[in-house]
């Protein structure tokens, strides 16, 4: 199961590229510029995710903008439905996010349980102006009142599917892919 | 990992966890909210049966910024000084619902004791146990050593340790002895033959008696308290020959390599094993020790206690 032989490919590299651009171009109008704005990825995939937005927003706004890590592995709500995880990193750009507009980036929204846990986990960083979301699949199932502001593909799927993000840093290949489901 | 009872029952994969996710866990304390929801619901009683000031203010800390509940049980004040018995005061521990105990105690083998009698369904934390190990210290002794030398990742393989003084009383170079050689750092242990346990020479590590051949090719020396209030005999002739010889002062700190960096568990006798100056030089790294502490603590908590426990299973059932 660790290739996408056995799913269907949903988006290439193309189509992730162009997502990519797309949510750049929208966070961008959407806040009027990057100025005051810190892009927080929620590890693993979003991480790259936020890096590659980021350089998108730079080619559009000429401004660099602030890019970060946010693990949320301490905050989540099932910990004890597993054995205890391994803790990813966790970086918060200098000057940290007070008062600053911070867009959280996440590959896959589900149920919505990791972006609860990620606005309580932002709560205990700082107070910053106003949180956003983006995800570069929407794959419906929510659990929580919990909706994005930037998606890159909405995908209707099944509960018992599985949608699988792979990008070039992580797993050497751009592809979504849904797996499972009926068999 | 249910227990963390020695430092030898840890390998390098889990040894090098405990370190990462203590890294991890560090940032926490820079921040204005210094809490994680992490522990909530979860209860840690701190047995300590000896006295200790650093070991279990870092563990309340520790417990404390990951939201567990802390109680604190001195043998002190305690039913214990009524001549309760440790099986009397687990099982009413048992009662009160505790998810993890930390425990000190002067007899060696007690953690051990505590963990495998099944008085307890929680996880033991052995927290200095008589002359036999201290494994949350020698955690925060190579977290201390990796942050300085390692650039704080990976392995220590190939980096030189000497650790001076009280070997024969002191759990806490039986524990960093077991750990740093799990992850891969050479040690040495320099003390007079007096103070040598008996079996050293089957120990991971080398022996000298003479300190001043060492310390050049060392890249960290963690001196060790003398531990008069377990000392029956006479070990050494006098303090002023102890210090002579196995002291490190302001000429011996010079012998070492300019980048090696001076450990000591605390607490310290000034002018005995250590030099005031030496203590105080920027070279020693005393108080990040016992920062780093509170993070390994953490860690260790979080890993125990942080996902699925064995009461979690069963209510499910």
């Amino acid at each position: 199961m660790d290739s996408g032989l056995t799913g269907s490919v949903v988006l290439d590299a193309g189509d992730i590229g162009r997502a990519i651009r797309r949510i750049a171009h929208e966070i961008v109008e959407r806040n009027k510029g990057a100025a005051g704005l810190i892009l927080l990825g929620i590890p693993t995939r979003g991480v790259s995710l936020a890096d590659r937005i980021a350089s998108a927003i730079e080619q559009i706004d000429g401004d660099g903008v602030a890019v970060g890590a946010l693990d949320i592995t301490l905050y989540r709500d099932d910990l004890r439905l597993r054995p205890a995880r391994p803790l990813e990193s966790t970086a918060i750009p200098t000057g940290g996010i007070d008062d600053k507009v911070v867009v959280l980036v996440d590959d896959v929204l589900f149920s919505g349980r990791t972006v609860r846990a990620a606005l309580d986990a932002l709560s205990d960083i700082g107070r910053p102006r106003g949180v956003q979301l983006a995800a570069l699949i929407d794959r419906g199932h929510r659990q929580l009142p919990i909706r994005a502001d930037f998606v890159g593909k909405n995908i209707p799927t099944a509960l018992a599917e599985q949608v699988r993000v792979r990008l070039r840093e992580i797993d050497d290949i751009d592809e979504v892919t849904i797996e499972g489901g009926a068999g | 990992m249910r227990h963390l009872l020695s430092a030898g029952d840890l390998d390098l994969a889990e040894a090098c966890l405990i370190l990462d996710t203590a890294a991890q866990l560090a940032s926490v304390t820079d921040r204005s909210v210094k809490k994680l929801p992490t522990l909530r619901g979860r209860t840690v009683v701190n047995l300590f049966f000896e006295d200790s000031t650093r070991t279990r203010i870092s563990f309340e800390i520790a417990a404390k910024r990951l939201s567990a509940d802390v109680i604190n049980f001195a043998a002190k004040g305690s039913s214990v000084s009524k001549g309760e018995s440790l099986k009397d005061t687990a099982l009413t521990l048992e009662a009160m619902g505790a998810d993890a105990v930390v425990i000190r105690h002067s007899a060696s083998g007690a953690p051990h004791r505590l963990a495998t009698a099944g008085w307890i369904q929680g996880s033991v934390v052995n927290a200095g146990d008589g002359t036999h190990e201290h494994p949350t210290q020698a955690l925060l002794d190579a977290f201390t050593l990796r942050h300085h030398l390692r650039a704080g990742t990976g392995d220590l393989a190939g980096l030189r340790v000497a650790i001076v003084g009280d070997i024969l009383h002191s759990r806490v170079a039986r524990s960093n002895v077991l750990l740093l050689g799990t992850l891969g750092a050479q040690v040495t242990v320099i003390a007079p033959p007096t103070l040598l346990p008996f079996g050293v020479n089957d120990w991971p590590c080398a022996v000298s008696y003479d300190l001043d051949d060492v310390l050049p090719h060392v890249d960290a020396v963690m001196m060790l308290r003398v531990q008069s209030e377990r000392m029956q005999a006479a070990y050494f002739p006098s303090v002023n020959e102890y210090s002579r010889r196995f002291g490190l002062d302001v000429r011996r700190l010079n012998l070492l390599p300019p980048t090696a960096i001076v450990l000591h568990p605390g607490p310290m006798n000034r002018g005995m094993e250590i030099s005031a100056d030496v203590a105080d030089s920027t070279r020693a790294v005393m108080v990040e020790q016992v920062a780093n502490g509170v993070s390994i603590r953490m860690a260790v908590l979080y890993l125990l206690l942080g996902g699925m426990t064995d009461e979690d299973r069963r209510d499910q059932l």
